[in-house]
């Protein structure tokens, strides 16, 4: 559990892995929006507007994943006390914030046109609404102490409780009447997207994954740094 | 002897397990609040009344016409077991046509005619280019999908 | 070409998905990239007024007070 715990040994592996996920993340980018945009068909019902879905759902997946690995790592920081765990949900917390806010406007874009509303309160759109929220919560939450240590222990303890919505936006569009469709990849008789439209989504999906990979690393670098810089500070109030 | 991580990850997983019940527990008690629309089958075993609902369904074919005040449209939906007659003078969506399913907002009226103040389009899981969609109706493979299913079961 | 910026008519929808998408990415990344560069001189100049010894005490990585 603990061999990915030290810090020095993290930064190290960070190094080499990010010159890496950059550029291979720029690569997925470029093909992705070009088959998006120049080589994916229209679709027979929603004609270009389907195009919004190379988007929409990557920023989704981005949204969910995001936050369940923050729960996870919420997890380990309690149980295990893993030193880099909470470094790492704090690190990622505005960019899953970042994908959810993308998610919510281009589902906005997406359904005035084709649904006929903005936004709707069905149980998918308010429980994207609520996911945004919680990451917007665990990030003040953070900050709201002047014990940092105490500061992470209460976001650990909401992002758990907070995980219980993940499995419900999951599954709302199955268990609810929803305005919102159901999922048309991840389902139990294969996707039903036909070949051209899937290749650029799940190209897409890789290029956020791996985006959010590297960002998350420069932002996990910038807070360790701050960690020490707090250190040192200390040790020279402390006086020589 | 139990050491103080295992003791922490069994409270975290009886509190986690505690919150995911009593949520279940609830949803499940406000299920008619949480669905966003009710079926055609929900009409008939339930009537709302005078109340405001929801109602989603496919457009009927040939069902849909323009009504001579040039405004109102009138055209039924179904979920093949039951069939609404709705009307509205409310713009339609770019999706709405016949065969596809849509939702509609307002009351029923006495003469069972719904009178719909919103009239918005759903759309199913599937995207195809528009060749694979014409094959698929003319090997007549392709089957519209019910946009919800009743609330409430017959009976209850 | 003109027929690919007008999107069958749903421009202003397709194109503000993909632009705010380009903002929100980039705004993310400049962010981080900007905190990193900030923190990390922070740290170099911190180090630097700081004697050798305590350096070696303080400085070990850990990141625990």
């Amino acid at each position: 559990m603990h061999r990915f715990a030290n810090p020095a040994r993290f930064l190290r592996l960070a190094a080499l892995v990010l010159p890496w996920v950059s550029v291979l993340s720029a690569l997925l980018f470029a093909a992705g929006l070009y088959l998006a945009l120049f080589v994916s068909p229209e679709d027979y019902q929603q004609g270009d507007t389907v195009r919004i879905m190379y988007i929409h759902v990557p920023a989704a997946w981005m949204a969910m994943f995001a936050y369940s690995s923050m729960a996870v790592a919420a997890a380990c920081a309690l149980v295990w006390r893993h030193p880099l765990a909470e470094v790492y949900s704090k690190a990622a917390a505005p960019l899953g914030a970042g994908f959810t806010l993308l998610c919510l406007v281009t589902g906005s874009l997406w359904g005035e046109p084709m649904w006929g509303t903005w936004w709707v309160w069905d149980a998918r759109l308010t429980s994207v609404l609520i996911l945004f929220f919680l990451y917007l919560g665990y990030m003040a939450l953070v900050d709201a102490f002047d014990d940092p240590q105490r500061g992470h222990r209460a976001g650990s303890i909401l992002l758990l409780v907070g995980a219980i919505n993940v499995p419900i936006i999951k599954f709302s569009v199955d268990w609810w009447n929803t305005l919102h469709q159901p999922a048309s990849v991840l389902r139990m008789d294969g996707p039903s997207i036909h070949g051209d439209m899937l290749w650029p989504l799940l190209i897409l999906a890789l290029a956020f994954k791996t985006y959010f990979a590297a960002t998350v690393i420069l932002r996990m670098r910038a807070e360790l740094a701050e960690r020490k810089i707090q250190t040192l500070r200390l040790t020279q109030a402390g006086g020589v | 002897m139990m050491t103080r991580k295992k003791r922490r990850l069994y409270m975290l997983l009886l509190a986690l397990a505690g919150l995911g019940t009593a949520t279940a527990l609830t949803l499940t008690a406000f299920e008619e609040n949480v669905a966003f629309f009710f079926s055609p089958s929900d009409l008939v075993t339930k009537p709302p009344g005078d109340k405001r609902v929801r109602v989603g369904g496919l457009v009927e074919g040939g069902s849909v016409v323009k009504v001579d005040d040039g405004v109102s449209t009138r055209f039924t939906i179904t979920d093949t077991a039951h069939s609404v007659t709705i009307t509205t003078d409310r713009p339609l969506p770019d999706l709405f046509r016949e065969g596809q399913g849509v939702l509609v907002e307002g009351r029923l009226g006495a003469d069972g005619v719904f009178v719909a103040s919103e009239v918005l389009a759903k759309h199913d899981e599937k995207y195809m280019p528009k060749e694979v969609a014409d094959a698929l109706k003319a090997s007549g493979q392709f089957k519209p999908e019910l946009p919800g299913k009743p609330v409430y079961e017959a009976g209850k | 070409m003109a027929d690919f910026f007008h999107m069958g008519g749903y421009a202003i929808y397709v194109w503000s998905s993909y632009g705010l998408a380009l903002l929100i990415l980039v705004g993310l990344l400049a962010a981080s990239l900007g905190t990193l560069r900030r923190k990390e001189r922070m740290l170099r100049s911190l180090e630097q007024t700081l004697p050798r010894r305590r350096r070696a005490v303080a400085g070990d990585g850990e990141g625990k007070p």
